[in-house]
């Protein structure tokens, strides 16, 4: 062995291997015709495209395996599309590989940085432009200057505060007061405390004037849990207890996390889950958070029954409903 | 002349008289680019976003972004008579009624998915092979800036439909938005358009999402790729290529017709996908409603770790003077992603700072010839997945029948421990690479010959490796550390000497390499 194992120089390039399309006329036949091909399976591709578009109605289903069931235009329009891009791609790339030039060349370099001449000259221009503005001596238009720019910055905030109302006390209030019956969700009927099972679960609305026409924004604030336990089986504060009825105890559905609804109750362990984070909340113990990202419990409302029999709120929520935010009293 | 070429002729003479074309054109139309399967990462990702800018426009023709009521009477039977906003509704009857609405639709959906991971892996390519060092470093920038800008134009994107999945991301984003500190609940009413979810988000987000970003997206990528058309591409080390010059195809018409075919591939692959392969079957959700929520609530698979740092954040609350701040939602939705990304951003410099190193680079690094980079690399990606399959955590619980809790817990800590495992094991890895490239060339490969000599010794052949090879293997530059010493030449000690320090520690780590083969050993085997 030599030096040679480690050349430096490109000596040691290997000369050019001519491909076979190159030197064989044959295979430079047969690579034009592969090509040719191609091309005309992307023809074929649109004309599929074009006859699934016109000539298959959309309720015609075909069953393909492992697929199941597909409409056949949908298939039919999107099969034609790929197959008529694909093939086109195909092609121009099998003839680049087969039929152009195969010869690598070079191009050189050039370094980035300017020549000193280049760089005087500029930093020449741009004192000269500096200095016949006098921005320099004008101390009074730099100051000016500064002080319009920095109010220029004003106005386009300002222009789009229109985008929406004051939050005022909405994040804070909810349709929840003081005697306000509990509906159903969906149905919007009242509920009678008699009516729930130990282990029952509803979701409740409360009842306001117009039911069937709820703002969305309500129902991102308003909804509410019924879960009806076995009374031994609640460790709350006297204060808390005294908020349930009957073993029926009301949170607020709506995540003290980010606002997702706490739509998973387990039945066996008595937790409700979250489905965004997985914040998990002990309904024996007040909602209290066992797991999860969420620093709060769920807000309970305070309910009773009215003289009917019906569920009604006693009191409005104690606390806001759903997700941190600065104004946010948590003490 | 052919009648061909003169009317080629006669048409290029009309331009080039009026723009004087021809001078950079022939030399545009003579330029080299080197080939690499891996360069062909950044075209994808140009390819898709001309495929979701085509798709995209064609679903503006019938998508109606309002957040208005309406009675759905389309021909999706199970959700006829049901109040919806009309967003939702369109995007019914785009799917439904719209010849080959659905497909446009499915092409849109998985274009933005292999965007974003087409992005993703040409972000990688050009960390673990150093082509972001000088020159480079404004188009690396400019990369981090089309990922950003890519994350929040899919968010955008998946949020339009205003079904019950779309809905509870913008439920989560709000709910970021209200965890920002003194402003938060001002900036999320003015936005939504009042309280969640407000009448005014999804069309704002529409006219941000098909004009303001797409038209950000076009400036950055035409600066992007024009930077890589005047700076030159990187190429890989090998025989006859130098720091000085670029060795590959000429633009016409090699590199041409593979670029050119290449889109149509990239294009064919999107639309075959999206003829056979679901994706955001909107229907199935239902139209979104607060109240509601579907379980295994998923994001796309780039906001996916996101959501999954959220989920794994401790139950932090400060609550001090009648106001709240929500650490749990601050730090893993805000703040880490944007150490993360201000430090991505600013890694060239950081590197440069540490190696000292303040020349051009024009030919790449292999990944194991700089240990301490692909190392950082891999503990980066191994704190994305742990963040990712935290995001994931619900739908791996239920489909592997693993504890949820224990899935969160070994997030919560794998986040922590496992990125500088991976670092170590990486950097191991590198530097026993580093050995066995050494052993290739003193030793040359195994052949798997065995042989017998007189008295009995089995030996195995070896075979010098080819000159091509070995050039490869002994190409690289072998790191050598800052030499900074805390005191001057007089025993003073220097202002900064703590910044010298780190930059010195730093520099030591960074040099850690295998000698390279030196002209003595080379001797030394001649005479073997």
């Amino acid at each position: 062995m030599s030096n040679e194992l480690v050349p430096t120089d490109d000596s040691i390039a290997p000369a050019h291997a001519p491909r076979s399309t190159d030197i064989n006329p044959k295979a430079e036949k047969r690579a034009e015709q592969q090509i040719a091909i191609l091309f005309g399976l992307s023809a074929l591709g649109s004309l599929l495209l074009i006859y699934s578009y016109v000539f298959v109605t959309k309720d015609v289903f075909i069953f393909i395996p492992i697929m199941g069931n597909q409409n056949a235009q949908q298939l039919g329009i999107g099969i034609g599309m790929a197959m008529s891009l694909f093939f086109i791609g195909i092609a121009a790339i099998h003839w680049a590989k087969t039929l152009m030039s195969d010869v690598e060349v070079v191009n050189h370099r050039h370094e980035f940085r300017s020549s000193d001449e280049d760089r005087e000259e500029f930093v020449k221009t741009v004192k000269n432009g500096v200095a016949a503005a006098g921005l320099g001596r004008r101390k009074l238009i730099k100051r000016s200057l500064g002080v319009a720019i920095g109010f220029f910055a004003l106005p386009p905030v300002l222009l789009l505060r229109d985008l929406g109302p004051l939050p005022k006390k909405q994040l804070e209030t909810t349709n929840w007061k003081a005697g306000t019956r509990l509906l159903t969700d969906p149905g919007n009927r009242p509920i009678l405390a008699s009516d729930l099972e130990v282990g029952a679960v509803v979701q409740v609305l409360p009842a306001v004037e117009n039911e069937d026409e709820r703002p969305l924004s309500d129902i991102a604030k308003d909804p509410v849990l019924l879960i009806r336990l076995r009374e031994q089986d609640f460790q709350l504060t006297p204060e808390k207890l005294a908020m349930t009825h009957n073993g029926i105890i009301a949170f607020s559905k709506i995540c003290s996390h980010m606002g997702c609804a706490v739509a998973l109750y387990e039945q066996q362990t008595k937790h409700l889950l979250c489905p965004c984070h997985q914040s998990t909340f002990d309904v024996t113990r007040g909602a209290k958070v066992i797991f999860g990202p969420a620093a709060r419990p769920l807000p309970q409302l305070d309910i009773t029954v009215d003289g009917e029999g019906y569920l009604i709120a006693r009191a409005a929520f104690n606390e806001p409903v759903g997700p941190s935010f600065w104004e946010r009293n948590s003490q | 002349m052919t009648p061909v070429e003169k009317t080629i002729g006669n048409a290029a003479n009309f331009v080039d008289e009026r723009l004087g074309a021809a001078g950079w054109v022939k030399k545009s139309l003579n330029k080299v680019f080197p080939d690499h399967w891996s360069f062909m990462l950044g075209e994808v990702c140009m390819y898709s976003f001309v495929i979701l800018l085509l798709s995209g426009t064609f679903l503006t023709f019938w998508f109606d972004p309002s957040q208005r009521d309406v009675i759905y009477n389309g021909v999706y039977e199970p959700l006829k008579g049901l109040k919806m906003s009309a967003a939702y509704a369109s995007t019914l009857d785009i799917s439904f009624e719209v010849r080959g609405g659905l497909l446009m639709r499915q092409i849109h959906h998985w274009a933005a998915n292999i965007f974003m991971a087409a992005i993703v892996a040409h972000l990688l390519r050009v960390f673990f092979t150093g082509a972001f060092r000088k020159p480079r470093e404004f188009n690396w920038i400019l990369g981090i800036l089309l990922l950003t800008l890519g994350l929040v134009e899919g968010l955008f994107g998946y949020s339009l439909p205003d079904d019950l999945l779309s809905g509870t991301g913008l439920r989560i984003t709000s709910a970021i938005i209200q965890a920002l500190p003194v402003v938060g609940t001002y900036i999320s009413f003015f936005l939504f358009g009042g309280a969640f979810p407000g009448t005014g988000f999804i069309p704002r987000i529409f006219t941000l999402h098909i004009l303001i970003i797409p038209g950000i997206f076009l400036a950055v990528i035409t600066i992007h790729v024009m930077l890589v058309w005047y700076q030159k591409h990187t190429q890989f080390p090998g025989v006859g290529r130098t720091e000085k010059n670029v060795v590959g195809h000429p633009i016409l018409p090699v590199y041409m017709a593979k670029a050119g075919g290449f889109f149509f591939v990239v294009f064919g692959v999107i639309a075959f996908l999206s003829a056979v392969a679901s994706i955001n079957p909107i229907w199935l959700y239902g139209p979104y409603t607060p109240g509601q929520i579907s379980a295994g609530s998923q994001p796309d698979w780039y906001m996916g770790w996101l959501d999954g740092l959220v989920r794994m954040a401790p139950p932090l609350e400060t609550h001090a003077f009648g106001h709240t701040i929500s650490w749990n939602i601050l730090i893993p939705a805000l703040i880490v992603p944007g150490i993360l990304f201000t430090g991505m951003a600013l890694y060239p410099f950081i590197e440069s700072w540490i190696t000292g190193d303040k020349r051009e680079h024009h030919l790449l690094d292999r990944p194991r010839n700089v240990p301490n980079r692909t190392a950082l690399g891999v503990m980066s990606i191994t704190f994305v997945m742990v963040a990712l399959i935290n995001g994931g955590n619900d739908i791996l619980a239920t489909n592997f029948h693993l504890s949820i809790n224990q899935i969160m817990w070994f997030s919560r800590i794998g986040i922590f421990v496992l990125p500088p495992i991976a670092f170590v094991i990486t950097k191991r890895l590198c530097l026993s690479l580093q050995r066995a490239d050494r052993d290739l060339l003193l030793h040359g490969s195994e052949t798997g010959r065995l042989l017998r000599l007189p008295h009995g010794e089995f030996v195995e052949v070896h075979e010098p490796i080819s000159a091509e090879k070995a050039f490869l293997l002994q190409s690289h530059e072998e790191p050598i550390a800052l030499e900074l010493s805390e005191v001057d030449s007089r025993g003073v000690r220097r202002p900064g000497a703590l910044k010298n320090k780190v930059q010195r520690r730093l520099s030591k780590a960074h040099a850690v390499s295998v000698p390279k083969v030196s002209e003595q050993e080379l001797k030394e085997i001649e005479h073997h």
